[in-house]
């Protein structure tokens, strides 16, 4: 696994005769790594400093209004998102862990149906965002009927980081390892006590890093709740799952469009408060990660 | 027990005490929530597919594929689906471009190179700049990318244009092709590594001679799944590409693709039912076969790549 067996010294002794070659493509190797992680600050950086100047009591005060870009807002998008964000958790992290438990714990891998299941979560978790849109469109608001509530929203989310959350929690299942099964079933446990017991809350902090994850995904998508018509400028919070709702990626995603430059203003304030929330709730999953990883 | 004639085996008399029921409940809920994923397939399969196969009734297969004006809401509507094609295309070539290189030495330094607490620190922020949302990076290209472009280099660029999105594109699925092909080498077994070493290799000899080939089908596995997300990409080409889609292969001009089509059309007003409706999921299925294709073949190279070395 690691590189570091290999004593330094005899490495050293290896590139002896080719110091420039070697020097040349070390260097290349950390100026990639530098370009991709200046990318990264520098979108950050470009985003605050056009935003901050309009990153104030406005944002999280005021409805979003076309006529009047100085007075607008972002509150209904605000509580749009925790809307939705509140129901994906619902509804995807149970289905997901409880999918996982069944995969890595009671699927026959030789079983067909079970292979199958497994193919189809790896394809899923590649297929565009945006075709979960045309889902929800099509089945879950016309065939099923609900509308285009925030309900319909949160449950193309939810199938949108299904996967997700499977592959995270499968992961965590995974690590634990099979003595802590064996004890527990020697010790007269039946197979569910077991995992619920045991297995479980072994794994919880990695499951709790992969949901934090797959949510963070779900807070920043845009795609599907425009395909759904997530509306424009919604001048109410939802009070309820069928509600019509706006969310902040696509509030930001209409602001951008539009030609009036104090609405580009105003998407790079609320860009802040987007990037704000996902670098906090990014720290967290990883500082879970960092904590408690390889405990056994 | 002590009357039987033979001693029992261990075990017929302790399994079996009584039947367990909710174990079995427990079972076949679990089983329900790993149907889900199935369940989303077909839904994703039947929403296009009614649409779709209206919509053929309506323009002919020929017409679809080999036109070359794409425009529903003209008068008359052009129903040419190569504009869409050549600009998705050429907008996945520019990110490939950028990401592929980027990614592999990126991986290459993590899996050769770095040390286990700089890697520690490094993954994580890739992660963070994989989580970036797209529109966010969209809106990058638009008010970053493209002015740069525009000042700082002699080519004639559109203020919308695939070139620039197609960068961004490119930049999201670094840590994408990083992650997934920094698995792949480090999954080589360090006796390789220590076989070329004892030859008198260099680390950058071992890596690219050594390593790099060995872990090749898993790399290319990856950069397989990188190209389909590339491939549906939206919110940033939809907000840095335009919205006027033109035949052609140059990325200085506006650019329309199949992700970025669906969700324009998706956002304006058009009536249910109608032939423009439909012609959102026609395009909606290309995309989906196109990606579901590529994420079979690479699940297919994982799978014969993971036989390798157990």
């Amino acid at each position: 696994m690691s590189v570091l067996s290999t004593p330094a010294s005899a490495v050293r002794l290896a590139s002896k005769g080719r110091p420039l070659r070697e020097h040349l493509f070390k260097i290349a190797l950390v100026a990639s790594l530098v370009i991709a992680l200046g990318f990264l600050a520098l979108v950050i950086y470009s985003m605050v400093s056009s935003g901050i100047g309009r990153f104030d009591a406005r944002l999280w005060e005021n409805m979003p209004s076309i006529r009047r870009p100085e007075q607008a807002g972002a509150q209904s998008a605000i509580t749009g998102t925790l809307w939705l964000v509140g129901l994906t958790a619902v509804m995807a992290l149970p289905t997901g862990i409880l999918a996982a438990i069944y995969l890595e714990e009671y699927a026959d891998k030789t079983r067909w149906y079970n292979r199958v299941i497994e193919l189809n979560i790896q394809n899923l978790a590649a297929i565009p965002s945006i075709i979960y849109g045309i889902l929800a469109l099509g089945i879950i608001a016309r065939v099923l009927g609900l509308g285009f509530g925030v309900l319909t929203g949160a449950m193309a989310l939810s199938l949108l980081v299904l996967p997700i959350v499977i592959i995270a929690a499968r992961e965590a299942i995974r690590a634990v390892p099979p003595s802590i099964r064996e004890g527990s079933l020697a010790l007269g446990a039946t197979q569910w006590q077991t995992i619920y017991r045991q297995v479980l809350p072994a794994s919880i902090p990695g499951i709790a890093t992969g949901a934090i994850l797959a949510l963070s995904r779900a807070i920043g998508e845009a795609a599907p709740l425009i395909v759904l018509g997530a509306a424009t400028f919604v001048p109410f919070n939802p009070s309820g799952p069928f509600d019509r709702f706006s969310a902040l990626p696509v509030q930001i995603y209409f602001w951008i469009t539009q030609s009036r430059e104090e609405f580009h203003l105003l998407a790079a304030a609320a860009i802040i408060i987007l990037l704000a929330l996902l670098l906090a709730m990014n720290s967290v999953a990883i500082l879970l990660r960092n904590r408690y990883q390889k405990r056994f | 027990m002590a009357r039987s004639s033979r001693p029992a085996a261990p075990g017929t008399r302790l399994g079996r005490s009584r039947p367990r029921y909710g174990e079995a409940v427990v079972k076949a809920v679990l089983l329900i929530a790993a149907l889900v994923s199935i369940a989303t397939t077909i839904g994703i399969v039947a929403a296009l597919l009614e649409p779709t196969v209206e919509f053929f009734a309506e323009v002919s297969i020929v017409e679809f594929f080999t036109g070359t004006s794409w425009g529903p809401g003209f008068k008359p509507p052009a129903f040419g689906v190569l504009p869409l094609i050549t600009s998705t295309l050429v907008i996945t070539l520019i990110a490939v471009l950028v990401a592929v290189p980027l990614g592999l030495l990126a991986a290459v330094y993590l899996s050769e190179y770095a040390s286990r607490r700089v890697r520690k620190v490094i993954k994580p922020t890739l992660e963070v700049l994989a989580g970036i949302p797209t529109v966010v990076l969209g809106f990058f290209a638009l008010t970053v990318v493209t002015p740069f472009l525009r000042e700082w280099s002699p080519l004639d660029i559109t203020f919308k244009n695939g070139l620039s999105a197609g960068i961004v594109v490119g930049v999201m699925i670094i840590p994408l092709v990083a992650s997934l092909a920094e698995d792949a080498m480090s999954a080589v077994p360090n006796g390789l590594r220590e076989g070329a070493f004892a030859l008198g290799s260099s680390r950058m000899v071992t890596s690219l001679r050594v390593v790099f080939p060995a872990a090749l089908s898993g790399i290319i596995a990856g950069v397989i799944l990188a190209v389909s997300r590339a491939f549906g990409e939206t919110m940033i080409v939809v907000v840095a590409a335009g919205s006027n889609p033109a035949f052609t292969l140059d990325p200085l001009r506006e650019m329309v693709t199949f992700a970025s089509y669906i969700a324009q059309a998706a956002s304006g007003d058009i009536p249910v039912g109608s032939t423009v409706y439909k012609a959102v999921f026609a395009v909606g299925s290309l995309l989906f076969v196109t990606t579901f294709v590529l994420n079979y073949i690479s699940a297919r190279i994982v799978r014969r790549f993971r036989e390798v070395y157990e």
